[in-house]
């Protein structure tokens, strides 16, 4: 008598024989038949037109009947809406019968159902469940919430519902706390803000602390889980955290052990105690090691969780090694990921046995793990200096084993090794040498050929050797053809006399009958350097190469720091941020606490120190991306570019760089102080007229009629002189009397200009007398945006009255001396910058060469970046910083010979554009 | 939260499918399928597999993959002990956990299923609750139900539920009432071809059976606690009593459970309780291996087998075993050998001679030995329980210790 029989069926219509069970009068029957119906549906068969006949029998005192409908209303209420309303007057009785079990089943079953109408009816049940006296409806009840919201958001919203889960956080039984943090942890990550709908306060917190004592093992994880998003807020709160949550370590559950991890984790980030951080260590080394003696699946997610752990506190784990050796019947994921593990933990301590364990795995079946063992190898050699030595040997050992692809690797990591340490072990060339015709793997292929061209003058017969290469050049994949060209270059390079007719044959068919432009490329610079300059060919392909780092697949840092806080999630898994690959996930990043007790001073600290290690990484790849601009070789035609792309205008603004250098050195001399008659830089560039430091000055303007001024006359313009502010301005005095007692004052303005000091005018200042005044202003101010941008408002007060006027302060004043944006960072932000931010302006009637445009805006401060040349049009690509950190960046298109130029304006702000538009237009217009 | 559950066998049939959210097509198996290809053996599965929209986490247990779905980040870990869980409960429930038992008892497993999660939460997964809301099946009940019409669903919400101690039911009465308790240590070690250990180190349990009536309140306490210095507790287990005095505390569920499990780590010194010697060269096509106790406190060794994954280029092995029956499986290139007790006086030892397939190359890999036995009454690790005691009830129990110790991964490389 087993549940099998129900599979049986007979040739007359299935569905239609349970049809007729399912409307039977027998009670029996009934169940037998809904019963039939199940099993069908668990194997997938699709039995939603019996769906009348089920809801039918739903109605009935019979539990598991009751049961068993529920669970096929759960699967097909969706395709059948309409139906499904006939369900709901029983659901809601049952949400008041006597029995808390029914109560719970009947609210928990309705959240399943995902149809509208029926969410409409459930909402007062689930209102009265949600305050039910019975815990565990309580508790099914708190789930029903997230359910709900999952199905119609805003209807949980507005029936406060979300109010009434928080406020199950302080039930007095611990498995309605862990579902309400469970439900709400789930609202959380669906919301679209991702903004936290319940504020972790210490009270909360202690609240969850005390139920994670009592609750179950999942609720457990639940909890750890949301006190991993919390940040206490002090040290001494997050040690007494960590001494309530370290005996979770012991639980037999692996999630409640790694969440508990997590945890600590980060929260050990932010507790200086150093004594308390070793304790902590300690504690935190043997459940991780019990981890590796689970189930194989639940050591794999260990495993990858561990790989962040050792980067981050290499001392944990520092004295486990042997734990991470591989047993030979560990399923493969379990071994690669040990594999790398032992890599990371490896040190002049332990190396010995890690080598001689890598050498066993080297010999075993698995081709993807031996593979990755002879890696392992290399990376030891190069991690650990002492070691290399024997890595070799035990490499070479493997090579003489003569299996193919142990042979295969280990040539390439021998070539890695010796990038490491040059000039230490080419004595074993002659070996690899000797393997030369099993290697089929364009990788393997590719290093040999490597080392043959990089130590061509030790190698006999290197041309022989390349030269067997060349004969299969088309058919070798492009990353060997490359290595070749390069290689067969050095052996011309060292032994020019005989190899000659080598490097034609690779040069032709490298430019002429290929069709990799990467490779025609790389072949017409060697050949042009060839031809022109030798000496200079050999400085750059000869060339000193930078050495190999240790590690070179370490996770970036803020990356790492961003993963340990998702320990023990999927992120943990893929080693990604979950912004990466969940699915419209928009919810906040989490980091790392900042260590210390000061807080904010202390985490400015903890952000700069991070940053320079996140950033260079970054930049060594566009370095090298770049790299080529330092190559004189690159003056190729210029290319037709489609828009401000990737390296282009570094590409072809190598030329220009040292003059601009020249012109940098010029701002700088702007920069430094009285740059009087004697600097000769500065007479260079004091080309500017009368004024010394070149700036355009704009001629003075009357601000304030005598009509006005009750007899007074103020003119008067601004200037930008050895990076300050001036207010240079001549008093009139029209009246008929003596005025003194002058002071000024400004309004608020956009960038907050101030005089520095106070006005000083000859005084008295007699009828019919002027007399000139320089005021020194400075941009600290209070703010306030005025329109137009540049607008000022003035005061200026005699012994006659207060008079008052407004004037615009020419843009150009406010470009800062140290304008000058790096070349990497401008490419960055302008690609950053959306393109509405970008404006558009023309300049009429100039007559300026782009060279004088960069010289006459250098002078004010505009820095140009770099300059191209695209079908006859000079492009120029200028950055300047305003006084309150503004960047902007502008690209100026100037037609040869053509008098109207093309300014395209880039801001984050982009109210500066006009007025920057208009600094441009005056200062070319000087 | 876990969305879905496929349980499919290693020919790739879905015969199991549930839902506790909406309906996933189960075609998205065929990412799991697509990976299963790329495999050779059906271990290698990989526990997490991406797909454009969905996460499948997968168990293998019992030569039946259990595939959950998620469609948003979760703990894995999570998962995977859910599942694991879930394997353990249709053991408890049926005996064991296979294709025919599940698809017999198709709708206890869905009852089950229901019972176990609720929109991807856990909802109850402890046996006893779950044994309280859905009986096990068993003949005498299913006849009973058909001439009562009685079902074999509770009406009545478990009392364990919600309890501090859901672990334990109330109201268990026994007429006889026994504890017994299994120390068992396994050895995982690696000892290399000149016989020294590279790597060992001791898992160790505490399995109990408990049938003890009312509310029990144990402690038990050891010779040498020293020795767990890492442990992993059933919650049943008072932390605080541990950490402080080294005594465990706790109010037992009802029938068999974990109480411990620890683990002794390889920076201590760990006894080898059997070595081997052994010559094998495919050169030569010569196997001689003999077995040996080592550090065994005079105690029997029994039940020990050897197996070795011979490389593919093995054809066939003619050996005689000087006791004990050998088999070699020339498809899988397994050769196993049942050796039983050994002898301490005539050592147990298989020699002969092994035949390469013709036009195999030279042998590439080196075999590893799996050693298998068991030794009663020793814990390896020289734990030793004092005393167990019992408050809060007045009858006086029977109480047992049994101390095992066998083999885990015990691996040999030659």
């Amino acid at each position: 008598m087993t549940d099998a029989k129900y599979f049986t069926t007979t040739k007359k219509g299935e569905i239609f024989e349970l049809k007729s069970e399912l409307n039977s009068d027998k009670k029996e029957k009934k169940r037998e038949a809904v019963k039939k119906v199940i099993a069908s549906m668990t194997v997938g068969k699709d039995v939603s037109a019996l769906f009348p006949d089920v809801v039918n029998c739903m109605q009935t005192d019979n539990l598991e009947l009751k049961k068993l409908v529920y669970l096929y209303l759960m699967n097909y209420a969706k395709s059948q809406p309409d139906m499904a309303i006939m369900a709901v007057n029983t659901f809601v009785k049952d949400c008041e019968d006597p029995n808390p079990l029914i109560r719970a089943l009947a609210v928990r079953t309705m959240g399943c159902i995902r149809v509208d109408k029926i969410t409409e009816y459930l909402c007062e049940p689930l209102r009265k469940c949600l305050k039910d006296e019975d815990p565990y409806v309580r508790k099914t009840a708190a789930v029903c919430v997230a359910k709900l919201y999952d199905i119609n958001a805003q209807l949980v919203e507005d029936q406060g519902f979300l109010e009434q889960l928080k406020d199950l956080l302080s039930d007095s039984n611990p498995m309605v706390v862990a579902n309400a943090v469970a439900a709400l942890s789930e609202i959380n990550d669906s919301s679209p803000s991702g903004v936290p709908l319940v504020e972790m306060n210490a009270p909360t917190i202690n609240k969850l602390l005390t139920a994670l004592n009592e609750c179950t093992e999942w609720g457990q994880i639940f909890i750890l889980d949301s006190l991993s998003n919390y940040n206490p807020k002090d040290e001494r709160e997050a040690q007494s955290i960590c001494e309530r949550i370290t005996p979770r370590l012991a639980h037999a559950n692996a999630a409640v052990v790694l969440s508990a991890v997590k945890v600590l984790m980060k929260y050990m980030e932010m507790i200086n105690d150093t004594e308390f951080v070793t304790v902590l260590t300690r504690k935190l080394a043997p459940p991780l090691v019990t981890l590796l003696s689970s189930e194989p699946e639940v050591q794999y997610v260990a495993l990858r969780n561990i790989n962040l752990i050792v980067q981050k506190r290499p001392d944990i784990l520092k004295h486990e090694m042997k734990v991470f050796f591989v047993k030979y019947n560990d399923p493969i994921y379990v071994k690669l990921e040990k594999l790398d593990i032992m890599i990371r933990l490896a040190s002049q301590a332990n190396i010995a046995q890690v080598l001689s364990e890598l050498k066993e795995y080297a010999t075993e079946v698995d081709v993807d793990f031996v593979r990755k063992a002879v890696r392992a190898i290399g990376r030891c050699a190069i991690k650990v200096e002492q070691s290399a030595e024997r890595c070799v040997a035990t490499l070479l050992d493997l090579i003489q084993t003569k299996v193919n692809y142990v042979v295969q690797e280990a040539i390439v990591v021998i070539k890695d090794i010796f990038r490491k340490y040059p000039n230490k072990y080419e004595s074993i060339i002659s070996t690899l040498c000797e393997n030369l015709d099993t290697l089929d793997e364009p990788e393997a292929r590719a290093s040999m050929i490597w080392i043959i061209g990089e130590y061509a003058e030790r190698i006999d017969n290197a041309d022989e050797l390349l030269e067997s290469f060349l004969e299969g050049f088309a058919d070798e994949n492009s990353q060997v053809q490359l290595q070749l060209l390069t290689a067969i270059v050095k052996l011309f390079l060292k032994r020019p006399a005989d190899t000659q007719e080598l490097v034609q044959q690779v040069l032709s068919l490298a430019t002429q009958d290929s069709d990799n432009p990467d490779l025609r490329d790389r072949g017409y610079i060697y050949w042009r350097l060839l031809s022109t300059d030798p000496a200079a060919a050999k400085e750059v392909v000869l060339a000193e190469k930078p050495l190999i780092s240790e590690e070179t697949d370490l996770l970036e840092p803020t990356l790492l720091d961003e993963l340990i806080c998702h320990i023990a999630s999927l992120a943990s898994v893929y080693h990604k941020p979950p912004s990466a690959f969940v699915e419209g996930r928009a919810g906040l990043r989490k980091a790392l606490p900042a260590r210390g007790e000061g807080g904010v001073a202390s985490s400015s600290v903890e952000t700069t120190s991070a940053h320079p290690s996140v950033i260079p990484s970054h930049d060594t790849l566009i370095g090298d991306l770049l790299s080529m601009d330092l190559n004189p070789v690159v003056q190729t035609a210029a290319q037709p570019a489609s828009g401000f792309g990737g390296g282009h205008v570094d590409l072809l603004g190598g030329g220009l760089d040292a003059l601009l250098d020249v012109g940098g050195g010029g701002g700088m001399s702007q920069a430094a102080p009285p740059p009087g008659g004697g600097g000769l830089l500065g007479d260079i560039f004091g080309l500017g007229g009368g004024d010394q430091s070149g700036a355009t000055v704009m001629p003075k303007v009357l601000w304030l009629p005598a009509v006005k001024g009750k007899g007074l006359e103020i003119s008067g313009t601004f200037s930008r002189r050895n990076g300050q502010i001036y207010m240079d301005m001549t008093f009139t005095n029209r009246a008929m009397q003596t005025m003194s007692g002058f002071a000024v004052q400004f309004n608020k303005n956009s960038f907050g200009l101030l005089p520095a000091q106070p006005l000083q005018v000859p005084a008295p200042l007699t009828p019919n007398q002027s007399c000139e005044a320089s005021l020194p202003l400075n941009t600290t101010g209070p703010v306030q945006k005025m329109d137009p941008l540049n607008n000022l408002q003035v005061a200026v007060k005699n012994n006659v009255d207060v008079l008052y006027y407004a004037c615009l302060v020419p843009m150009h004043v406010y470009f800062v001396e140290d304008g000058q944006m790096d070349k990497r960072v401008f490419l960055q932000t302008w690609k950053d910058i959306p393109t509405q931010n970008e404006v558009q302006y023309t300049l009429t009637n100039m007559s300026h060469s782009s060279d004088s445009v960069v010289q006459k805006m250098q002078q004010n401060n505009v820095f140009t970046i770099a300059k191209r040349n695209v079908e006859g049009q000079d492009m120029l690509y200028q950055s300047l910083k305003l006084t309150n950190g503004v960047w902007v960046l502008v690209e100026i298109k100037i037609p040869p010979g053509g008098s109207v130029y093309t300014l395209s304006i880039k801001s984050v702000t982009v109210d500066v554009a006009a007025g920057v538009y208009q600094a441009y237009e005056n200062i070319l217009r000087s | 939260m876990i969305h879905s559950l496929f349980i499919i066998n290693v020919s790739g049939d879905v015969f199991m499918e549930k839902h506790w959210k909406s309906v996933i097509s189960r075609s998205v198996c065929d990412y799991f399928f697509e990976e299963q290809k790329k495999i050779s053996s059906p271990v290698d599965m990989p526990p997490v597999v991406a797909t454009p929209h969905h996460y499948l986490i997968t168990i293998f247990r019992n030569n039946l993959y259990f595939v959950a779905t998620t469609t948003t980040e979760v703990a894995p870990l999570f998962v995977l002990e859910f599942l694991h869980r879930v394997v353990d409960i249709f053991e408890d429930y049926f005996g064991e956990c296979n294709e025919t038992i599940i698809k017999e008892h198709y709708v206890i497993i869905y009852e089950l299923l229901d019972e176990m999660l609720d929109n991807g939460f856990p909802l109850a997964t402890e046996s006893n609750i779950l044994k309280e809301l859905i009986k096990p099946p068993n003949i005498l009940r299913t006849i009973a139900n058909t001439v009562t019409g009685k079902t074999n669903v509770s009406c009545t919400l478990p009392s364990g539920q919600l309890s501090n101690i859901p672990w334990r039911r109330s109201g268990v009465k026994y007429a006889n009432n026994e504890a017994y308790f299994d120390v068992i240590e396994e050895v995982d070690a690696i000892i290399d071809k000149n016989g020294s250990t590279v790597f060992a180190e001791i898992q160790g349990y505490i399995d109990c059976c408990i049938k003890l009536s009312g509310m029990p309140d144990l402690t038990m306490t050891f010779v040498n606690p020293r020795s767990l210095d890492d442990l992993s507790l059933h919650p049943c287990i008072r932390f605080k009593r541990w950490e402080n005095e080294k005594v465990l505390s706790f109010i037992p569920p009802d029938g068999n459970f974990r109480l411990i499990s620890y683990h002794i780590s390889s920076q201590s010194i760990v006894a080898i309780p059997i070595y081997l010697k052994h010559y094998i060269s495919f050169r030569e096509g010569k196997l001689d291996i003999t077995v040996g106790p080592k550090q065994t406190m005079g105690r029997q060794v029994e039940e020990v087998s050897l197996e070795i994954p011979m490389p593919k280029s093995v054809a066939n092995c003619n050996l005689t075993a000087s006791q004990g029956r050998y088999t070699f499986d020339p498809v899988s290139k397994v050769f196993h050998w049942d050796v039983g007790k050994i002898d301490i006086t005539k050592l147990p030892n298989i020699k002969g001679s092994i035949s390469l397939g013709a036009g195999a190359g030279p042998v590439e890999a080196n075999p590893t030995v799996t050693v298998h036995f068991v030794i009663n009454q020793m814990a390896v690790s020289g734990l030793k329980v004092s005393r167990l005691d019992m408050y809060g009830e007045k009858y006086r129990p029977f109480k047992g210790v049994k101390y095992i110790t066998k083999a885990g991964k015990y691996q040999f490389r030659l």
